[in-house]
């Protein structure tokens, strides 16, 4: 690590020197699979995951169905318990942490969910789900908790005098709007939102990623925003980690990912999105086949079996996240060519491609 | 010199399917719920038409209604209909289930829901070749079934024949589904959000697929989607719905590269895009879609439309109607004189967004 910092230039990009509020190294998930008693196999959900968040900092976990993506933030927020690796929550150790030890945290740690549906009670008043978590936590905010939920919920743009309804009378953009009140009332430092929009129509879409990037910027929220949209990502995230059957391909920031991608599923899952500038099919990367199923993922290189570009050694060795400047890390045996940077050496190397680094 | 050889235009010249003034309403326990209200279009053979709208607009309502699957003792149906000529408005059960399958047929969104999970996926697809070819026996069913998940791009299409749905992945089923869905070579396939469950990869071979298949088979396409970027790739028009209206129609170049109603705008705008400004705010349209059974009056939209109190209490109390603009082709439902709204487009909205 010292190495690293004093191979930086002086005067190096200004990278938030600050300590990342959340560290995550070698995080992994596996789920037995059996039929009667019969154990048969493993799902490697997540397997082996290094990043960080800076705090403030926003960083999209992006993937298609069955990447991992949900089972990490999850994990994240302790609602499933990681089979290997660690989580660092502010300096601390939260991988294991018991449920009293965890209780403090979770006021700095708040998730939003994908269904606006199902995450709310709909036997409780809208007042009453948003008051819980102060509740639980024993927290008496100076003007009382009713006082508080109403500033609330004017915070998120609902009106504070819908304080008695029931979650069935909101639309389903007001009820996300309902979660992210709750997700707020602890003030946290960091928020998991796991496909906060993905359930909503455009124009309610809209309106909540506006409101989502206004409180980030305001209460200076660190996130881990979830999805499969990368152009909702691309509007939300500084930083995104791509994820292709639970590890990660590639991260980086966001003009890196989206307007260099070294990743060949990068580059493939961007030029796969239909997008509303180019009218008639698009000169696309046709990916054949599916994603193959986690219980039995392919040797070496995940990505292999689509992959265009896959050789021998993918099937054998598989490619680290190896950094390649700027802070873009990329797990590719045969990553895309970039500019070569004049400075030589890439600068600005992280510490959790470090960790990738390591055999 | 003329090559006689070429295949005659099937039926009548004209658009295949033609809609006139459709409308359809439930009666419930809260009131009657409007849920399409006096919409038009056409779709010819080898064109694909995209119906875009937000939940609640109307648009799956009217594929519903194009397929004769409302219960009729609960809905009330009226317009027309014509496909191929036959009004299928009023037409009996027993008529429509003739029809279903063989001259027109659907692809919904969610597979695993619309595929039987008791039986073989293979099975399904030979049952609906059987259905409308009563000669065909059970081999030659089999045969057809199989040539068909061969053709959307199903490996190994003779073992899968025998599979369940729950053995496929889910954009397998939904390429089964396709199979089924055009296994008697219908002239119109209607596809409900074919790709909303799928991920962009397998998303982006399921398009390629149904575009490819439409070259083969020259069957008219409506597609119901809520992703723009969907439409702008693979749809030749595009109709915009909005509280069970029709707000603008036309080519998709003339709605998505010169549109000219408010709403159109405001969904062009909300849509996050891969090019432009990252850190520009979206746009999004205020408020919330409307109830169909409390539509707002005059212009459904003008509680929305930022440009509404342009023109008096116009947009509150009439309703506007239909009607071309410029070009040829292109209909917008808005009481903006035309100017106006070609002026606000060029200087308010052609530089921001998506619109862009």
């Amino acid at each position: 690590m010292n190495a690293v910092d004093a191979s930086l230039p002086a005067g190096a990009p200004a990278r938030p020197a600050a300590e990342p509020l959340l560290r995550v190294r070698g995080l992994t998930k596996h789920f037995p699979v059996r039929t009667g008693f019969r154990s048969r196999g493993l799902v490697r959900a997540v397997d082996g995951l290094d990043f960080d968040v800076r705090p403030g900092e926003t960083l999209g976990l992006v993937g298609e169905s069955g990447c991992g993506k949900t089972t990490t933030g999850r994990m994240l927020v302790r609602l499933l318990e990681p089979t290997a690796g660690s989580i660092e929550f502010a300096g601390r150790d939260i991988t294991h942490a018991r449920r009293g030890a965890l209780r403090p945290l979770r006021q700095d740690l708040q998730i939003i969910f994908q269904d606006p549906y199902a995450s709310l009670n709909p036997r409780h008043t809208v007042g009453r789900i948003v008051a819980m978590p102060l509740q639980v936590n024993h927290i008496d905010p100076p003007g009382g908790i009713k006082k508080r939920v109403q500033e609330l919920l004017e915070l998120v743009g609902l009106n504070p005098e819908h304080y008695n309804r029931y979650p069935h009378e909101f639309s389903g953009g007001q009820r996300q709007r309902i979660g992210i009140a709750r997700a707020l009332a602890l003030r946290p430092k960091l928020i998991v939102a796991d496909e906060p929009v993905s359930a909503l129509d455009v124009s309610i879409q809209a309106q909540v990623v506006n409101l989502l990037r206004d409180l980030q910027r305001d209460l200076d929220l660190a996130f881990v925003f979830i999805a499969h949209d990368l152009a909702v990502v691309r509007h939300f995230c500084q930083r995104v980690a791509v994820m292709y059957l639970g590890k990660i391909v590639e991260i980086g920031d966001r003009a890196d990912i989206y307007e260099r991608p070294q990743h060949p599923y990068t580059k493939a899952l961007l030029s796969a999105i239909p997008d509303v500038t180019t009218l008639a099919p698009a000169g696309r990367i046709r990916l054949t086949g599916d994603v193959p199923t986690p219980l039995d993922p392919p040797s070496g290189c995940r990505f292999r079996t689509r992959c265009w570009k896959a050789q021998d050694i993918c099937a054998t060795d598989e490619p680290a996240l190896t950094p390649r400047g700027g802070g873009q890390a990329t797990a590719c045996h045969f990553p895309e060519p970039v500019n070569p940077s004049p400075e030589g050496p890439p600068a600005g190397t992280s510490p959790e491609m470090e960790a990738g680094r390591a055999p | 010199m003329t090559d006689t050889a070429v295949p005659a235009p099937r039926r009548e010249t004209g658009p295949y399917l033609r809609v006139e003034e459709l409308r359809v309403s439930f009666d419930t326990a809260d009131g009657v719920v409007r849920a399409v209200d006096g919409v038009s279009f056409t779709v010819a053979q080898g064109r694909t038409l995209g119906i875009v709208g937000e939940s609640g607009s109307g648009k799956s309502v009217t594929s519903l209604a194009i397929m004769g699957l409302h219960d009729p003792r609960r809905t009330r149906i009226s317009g027309r209909i014509l496909l191929g000529g036959r009004d299928l408005v009023g037409l009996s059960e027993e008529g429509m289930r003739r029809l279903r399958g063989r001259d027109l047929s659907m692809i919904f969104q969610d597979p695993l829901s619309a595929l039987h999970p008791y039986y073989p996926v293979g099975r399904q697809i030979a049952e609906a070749y059987r259905v409308h070819s009563p000669g065909a026996g059970r081999r030659e069913a089999r045969a057809r079934a199989v040539d068909m998940l061969g053709r959307v791009g199903i490996p190994q299409p003779g073992r899968r024949f025998d599979q369940y749905p729950h053995e496929f992945s889910g954009g397998m089923r939904q390429r089964a589904m396709i199979a089924m869905a055009l296994v008697n070579d219908p002239d119109l396939v209607i596809a409900d959000e074919p790709t909303t469950a799928l991920d962009v990869t397998v998303q982006a071979q399921i398009l390629d697929l149904l575009a490819d298949l439409q070259s083969e088979f020259h069957s008219a396409i409506i597609l119901i989607t809520h992703d723009l970027g969907v439409v702008a790739q693979v749809a030749d028009d595009v109709l915009v719905m909005y509280g069970g209206r029709a707000v603008e129609r036309g080519s998709v170049a003339q709605v998505l590269r010169r549109p000219q109603h408010p709403y159109t705008w405001g969904l062009l705008s909300s849509v996050p895009s891969l090019h432009g400004d990252a850190d520009a705010d979206l746009l999004p349209i205020p408020g919330n879609p409307p109830s169909l059974i409390n539509l707002p009056p005059g212009c459904a939209f003008h509680p929305r439309c930022r440009y509404a109190g342009r023109n008096g209490t116009r947009s509150s109390t009439e309703v506007p109607e239909l009607r071309q603009v410029v070009e040829r082709g292109h209909l917008v439902a808005c009481h903006l004189p035309e100017a106006e709204r070609q002026r606000i487009h060029q200087t308010e909205i052609a530089g921001q967004g998506v619109a862009r």
